[in-house]
């Protein structure tokens, strides 16, 4: 009986909704449906290397992800993400740009560039929130345009390719400022362990630490939060810049570890999949890695339909939107159910 | 500028202008339906799509008005049955349907296909300088004028206008008062998507036509933001589409001489949402700037007090 009303049921029951969903699309295309899935298997974990790309493209959805649990734990909507991914990345190509240094200082100096830009353009949006009434939601959008703005300046104006007027990317960076990989694989294992710590850092403040706690309370109610004597503004400033020097670390991977240069989509949209992240994970941190994980399979076993099925690169996304609509509006529909089985027993 | 340049400025804002004052409409009932820039973009396409398939631009319009107009339902049921937050469900829709767009659309890329005809009005349009501007359009353009029109006078000066306002701004009182403002929630919510949709379609068989991917990507976002710029005011709004219209073909028109500076200009609604919303926010800011005259009256403006919050009655 109690397998009916735990939230494993409710996945269950979404993820089955999810899978018909794109059944019945890949259907109305003619596509085989049961080859279709299985690629998705072995184009994402067939093979070490395809293991790695996965993770690698795995890394700065998790960062980012971990960077919105932050956030959405005190209660923000931060759909500024994106752009202080992007600000991370920018601060970070400005260092790799400008600075001749061995790869041993350059790398630290491009991270911690890379955090600072992230931070700044966080905590313009709690400035504007907390300071000018500006809800975070339009704040962080409008400046996620305008980041993405930025960049698109700098690469076709200060930062362009010599002789090329072209919106392609800046100049690839000097080999120092590339993330080491492993010999054979494009994963760099100091973007996995910045993912990692990342990822337990923000897992320790939320389950150990006063800090983690009053955040959550303010994220429950800020209005008692106040009462009982926690600084509010002060708290969501500091959560906005944590939430951005966190998602400007997803920007330097991406830059760093992926790109090796500024190119005009350099936060992949990486921001607002790691919002269908969080909300599939129900805020939980702990949850981050396999779920993000989950959706770099998908993001890589949709390359792999591209490449062999000739299937629609839109697909991947198509399934991971299904899953996380599915999953909270099944989830709230069981959550409603028992609520009214809870009020007709308490009215017997 | 030339009566021409202004008469394309005209054109270029309609689709916007259907987006807007839908928004406009939904979030006075409370709701925030967050997912324009994907519903537009699946609109868009099915708009094109059910076009080309039938021959018909009209039934291609009643189309992706029909599909923005679930979405948006989904959004409201999602809020009032299931307490849902708003945002987040706006937003996975958002992400969904963009995707949904390029999936559904893949057949249909680059394909000409029909757009709505021209249809110049006999008397206004040979008025000088006016006429050719506003009159020597086709007749989504002339719908756009009476929806402006409509839209002010049934929220301002109306019973039932009146009624949509109460639901978003104190819906306990309109509850105590009779009116069933969930229900009206969903019709106005659903109203205010078909408007989008229409909108959507609208760029795919007028403005920007035919479907890509991401064909008219973003357009949604500046939407949501004019809605903010405009005030929660439907005239207003749509002068704000007609303005970001202006700067569009200025920044077209600037790609040979300046292209930096026009590459950048598509973003200016955003800096300018941000900075309206710190002046509606901000008492200190508002002061510095009005002193209580008209034009000071006519840029304040104020979202509805019930925005974003699901109303249960006890």
């Amino acid at each position: 009986m109690k397998i009916y009303q735990g939230p494993i049921y409710s996945y269950s029951i979404a993820i089955l909704v999810a899978v018909v969903f794109v059944s019945f699309l890949l259907a109305l295309f003619e596509i085989p449906i049961f080859e279709t899935y299985i690629l998705l298997l072995t184009g994402s974990l067939g093979s070490t290397t395809k293991f790695g790309d996965t993770l690698m493209v795995g890394v700065p959805v998790i960062i980012a992800s971990a960077s919105l649990v932050i956030t959405f734990k005190a209660g923000l909507w931060n759909i500024g993400v994106e752009g202080q991914i992007i600000a991370g990345a920018v601060a970070a190509s400005f260092v790799a740009r400008e600075l001749q240094l061995p790869a041993g200082i350059l790398l630290p100096v491009m991270i911690l560039a890379g955090a600072l830009g992230g931070a700044f353009w966080g905590l313009l949006v709690g400035l504007l929130k907390v300071k000018g009434g500006v809800n975070e939601i339009f704040g962080g959008l409008g400046l996620n345009f305008v980041a993405t703005g930025l960049v698109v300046y700098l690469i076709i104006g200060p930062w362009s390719r010599k002789g090329i007027a072209s919106t392609s990317g800046t100049e690839p960076f000097h080999q120092n400022a590339w993330f080491p990989t492993l010999e054979g694989f494009r994963l760099s294992p100091l973007a996995v362990a910045l993912a990692f710590l990342v990822v337990f850092i923000v897992i320790y403040v939320f389950s150990r630490t006063q800090f983690g706690l009053k955040l959550r309370a303010i994220g429950l109610n800020p209005h008692s939060s106040y009462r009982f004597g926690i600084p509010t503004s002060k708290y969501l400033l500091i959560a906005f810049m944590l939430g951005g020097t966190v998602a400007g670390l997803a920007g330097v991977t991406q830059v760093a570890s992926i790109h090796h240069r500024l190119v005009p989509s350099i936060s992949g949209g990486y921001g607002y999949l790691g919002i269908l992240v969080v909300l599939l994970a129900g805020y939980r941190p702990s949850l981050v890695v396999p779920i993000a994980f989950f959706f770099s399979m998908i993001a890589i076993g949709s390359i792999q339909w591209q490449l062999r099925l000739g299937l629609h690169s839109s697909l991947g996304g198509v399934f991971q939107g299904t899953l996380v609509l599915s999953v909270i509006l099944i989830s709230a529909m069981r959550l409603m159910q028992q609520r009214r089985n809870k009020n007709s027993k308490v009215g017997d | 500028m030339n009566p021409e340049t202004l008469a394309i400025v005209v054109s270029y804002a309609t689709p916007l202008v259907f987006a807007v004052i839908g928004e406009t409409i939904t979030e006075k009932s409370g709701v925030v339906n967050l997912s324009l820039d994907g519903s537009m973009l699946l609109s868009a396409m099915t708009g094109f799509a059910v076009s080309l398939t039938t021959g018909n631009v009209a039934l291609g319009l009643m189309a992706g008005g029909l599909i923005s107009s679930n979405l948006a339902l989904i959004v409201a049921f999602s809020s009032i049955r299931l307490r849902l937050n708003q945002i987040a469900v706006g937003i996975v829709l958002t992400l969904l349907a963009t995707k949904l767009s390029a999936f559904l659309g893949q057949d249909f890329v680059r394909k000409p296909g029909p757009s709505v005809q021209d249809l110049h009005i006999p008397v206004l349009g040979d008025i000088p300088a006016v006429g050719p501007i506003l009159f020597q359009q086709n007749l989504l353009v002339y719908s756009s004028y009476i929806l402006i029109g409509i839209s002010f006078w049934f929220i301002f000066h109306t019973r039932h206008g009146l009624n949509l306002q109460s639901i978003g701004e104190r819906p306990e009182a309109a509850y105590a008062r009779g009116i069933d403002v969930n229900k009206l929630r969903y019709f106005y919510t659903a109203l205010g998507g078909f408007l989008v949709g229409l909108g959507g379609a609208a760029f795919s068989l007028d403005v920007k036509l035919g479907w890509s991917d991401g064909h008219i990507i973003n357009f949604g976002w500046i939407a949501l933001a004019i809605v903010i710029f405009g005030g929660w005011h439907p005239v207003r709004a749509a002068l704000g589409c007609y303005l970001f219209a202006v700067l569009q073909l200025f920044a077209l028109k600037l790609q040979p001489v300046l292209p930096q500076l026009s590459q950048v200009l598509p973003i200016i609604p955003f800096p300018l949402m941000i900075m309206t919303l710190l002046f509606i926010n901000h008492r200190k800011i508002q002061q510095l700037v009005l002193k209580n005259n008209g034009f000071g009256r006519f840029i304040s403006g104020r979202a509805p007090s019930a925005l974003g919050e699901s109303f249960q009655r006890l």
